[in-house]
């Protein structure tokens, strides 16, 4: 044993001589090593792009759209029909809240021509100069929009967006379950349904609910209020079984919530499972919101991207996603196109009554901060 | 050693616990019902629905181009990295090594995040081609421990021999070494593919306009939250992934 282990080197060590120990020697000699290693170099370098590539590959080939939208949004068909018209290729990406959108484009996803913000997230977008000005021009279709929506607080010239989809945020709720339909934000916080309840995961909507509830604006900017709202949040967590803002319509159809925080289309599409499920905004009040059409200043064919807008903005093509995602097209001709049951339906359509205690999201600028915060808070207990 | 009855007991309960919920996902796969929550017959129009949604092919495409291509980048620099490792003193070897394996030990998050930010601050816009190189920074310590590995255990004689036969270095690492460490290799290459077609996280974060991977889909489908498709998607992925590794690891076995 001894002796083994004085006279022979560790196992490794023998090899050691023999593995090539430089690129000299694999080459056959150091000069040739550094040729190759420099040639390397250089053709590594020449190939980074720089953004100018982007326009001449594309005048070359076919034109290309890069459309930067909510997941769910595109459906069959809605692409193939404006590839046809156009001749261009169109290749779709998404996103699933306007702060990933935001945070995407900001860390330097450039090339996309068209994306979809909230209205809130537009003045935001509009603020840091992501956004190109509109052409009306290029978009006629933008002069049939519905009454409700032109002027609206955040761009009232549409010089930089146009409503596409909007919606409001309700209650879906069993019919067979509660034996009255809800009439106040407050029946989320009833401990009969604890356990039953699902809000959405999305910050600003949920403590919007809380101030709604307790009397305030969704965009208020009193930090007294906004921690009223947020301990009145804490006291209500107990019950929730989820915050989501993807799953509740399944989770309404499958009977496993039986009161959901969530917007008007996808409870529409959870009636269609279970048709006991409805759907209402409380007394007190809640969010309009609008998805917009924006062109990105970044874009390399801006008027294809117009082209585009134009096109998702057409009355046949607005209903007939209306028809499938269940959200209200900003088209008035739109409505008259889209199925009638739709038409009736108050998730989908909302009667003009409601409007009066409906508001328009704000961008809250530095104030967000205490929302933010709020939401951390409200996550982590 | 026969295990005893409790140890079999706690392996078994350790492998329901990790694959229960990918056996329900696949079983679920196969309902009729569009809800993914109640079970209505079997069917397979999820996977006929696959076949035919073109967006989700262009992203197969996208996914099959990058772990290619950085599994091929990865390959050639994780073997260089070990063949050069080993003839080095040994804490040097440590030091390097323990530099080359940070992509594996940071959080992927973090990791996603530098890449992109290194991407910005040089200009490169981030497209296929970022996501690529993304890959291959987390994949060429996996191939470099995989060969290192089995390096470590070749026979140091062999080399003593080639070289008294009269070979070069080069000639002895391309006759004998490579050789040797083929199975190796090729375990270490699937491996790498595996991991580059279900990587998510650094795809995120380096990815541009039109760089959607298979996993960024099933993401995006998951929020549209519509149908059993996703559960058909990520079955198909479950298999094929499984499918490598188990070949991967079957390769590594030591031959007799």
């Amino acid at each position: 044993m001894i002796a083994k282990k004085a006279f022979s080197p560790p196992d490794h060590q023998i090899a050691k001589p023999y593995f090539p120990r430089s690129l000299g020697q694999i080459t056959g000699s150091p000069r040739r090593a550094w040729l190759i290693a420099i040639v390397f170099v250089m053709s590594l370098m020449a190939c980074q792009p720089t953004s100018e590539d982007g326009p001449k590959k594309a005048h070359e080939a076919q034109p290309t759209l890069y459309y930067f939208t909510w997941s769910d949004y595109v459906g069959p068909n809605l692409i193939e029909e404006f590839e046809r018209q156009t001749g261009a290729r169109v290749v779709v990406d998404t996103f699933g809240s306007n702060e990933e959108l935001l945070a995407k484009l900001q860390s330097g996803a450039t090339g996309y021509d068209v994306a979809v913000p909230s209205d809130f997230m537009v003045s935001i977008m509009m603020k840091l100069g992501l956004l190109a000005e509109l052409n009306p021009a290029a978009i006629p279709n933008a002069d049939l929009l519905l009454d409700r929506l032109q002027r609206l607080p955040f761009d009232p010239d549409h010089r930089y967006s146009v409503p596409y989809l909007w919606g409001t945020v309700g209650i879906g709720y069993d019919s067979s379950v509660l034996n009255a339909p809800p009439d106040s934000w407050d029946v989320l916080w009833d401990p009969r349904y604890k356990g039953r309840i699902s809000m959405l995961n999305d910050q600003r909507e949920v403590f919007g609910l809380a101030l709604r509830s307790l009397g305030a604006s969704i965009n208020s900017r009193d930090p007294a209020v906004i921690d009223r709202a947020k301990q009145k949040l804490l006291q209500q967590k107990a019950l929730v079984k989820v915050y989501t803002s993807e799953n509740y319509d399944q989770l309404l159809a499958a009977g496993e919530v039986v009161l959901a925080h969530g917007w008007g289309g996808a409870v529409a599409r959870a009636a269609v499972q279970r048709p006991s499920i409805k759907y209402v905004i409380p007394k007190e009040g809640g969010t309009i919101w609008s998805d917009c059409l924006v062109v990105l200043q970044s874009s390399r064919n801006k008027e294809l991207a117009m082209r585009f807008v134009n096109y998702l903005l057409d009355g046949q093509v607005a209903a007939h996603t209306t028809n499938r995602l269940r959200f209200a097209s900003s088209n008035r001709e739109a409505k008259a196109l889209v199925s009638p049951e739709l038409r009736e339906n108050p998730a989908v359509y909302p009667p003009d009554s409601v409007f009066e205690r409906l508001e328009w999201m704000e961008d809250l600028g530095e104030t967000i901060r205490l929302y933010d915060r709020g939401w951390t808070e409200l996550k982590l207990r | 050693m026969k295990p005893r009855g409790w140890l079999l007991g706690i392996s078994l309960a350790n492998l329901l616990f990790l694959y229960g919920p990918i056996a329900v996902l696949v079983a679920f796969s196969f309902n009729s019902s569009r809800l993914s929550a109640t079970w209505n017959g079997p069917s397979l129009q999820w996977y006929r629905e696959l076949l035919f949604d073109h967006a989700l092919l262009v992203a197969v495409q996208n996914s099959m181009i990058v772990a290619a291509v950085s599994t091929a980048i990865a390959s050639i620099l994780g073997v260089a990295a070990a063949v050069g490792l080993e003839s080095l003193p040994v804490r040097k070897q440590r030091i390097i090594e323990g530099a080359m394996l940070l992509p594996l030990i940071v959080p992927e998050v973090m990791l996603g995040v530098a890449l992109m930010l290194l991407f910005v601050t040089i200009k490169w816009p981030l497209s296929l081609v970022t996501v690529t190189i993304g890959h291959a920074a987390f994949n060429v310590p996996v191939v470099m421990v995989i060969v290192r590995t089995r390096l470590r255990k070749l026979d140091p004689h062999l080399l003593e021999a080639a070289a008294d036969l009269g070979a070069t270095p080069w000639q002895a690492f391309r006759r004998v070494t490579l050789p040797l460490l083929a199975p190796a290799i090729i375990g270490s290459v699937l491996l790498a593919f595996t991991i580059s077609l279900d990587d998510f996280i650094v795809t995120f974060f380096t990815g541009g306009p039109g760089s959607t991977t298979l996993p960024l889909k099933v993401y995006s489908m998951i929020k549209s939250g519509v149908s059993p498709k996703i559960n058909a998607l990520s079955a198909v992925l479950v298999v094929v992934s499984m499918a490598l590794v188990a070949l991967a690891a079957a390769l590594q076995r030591e031959r007799k």
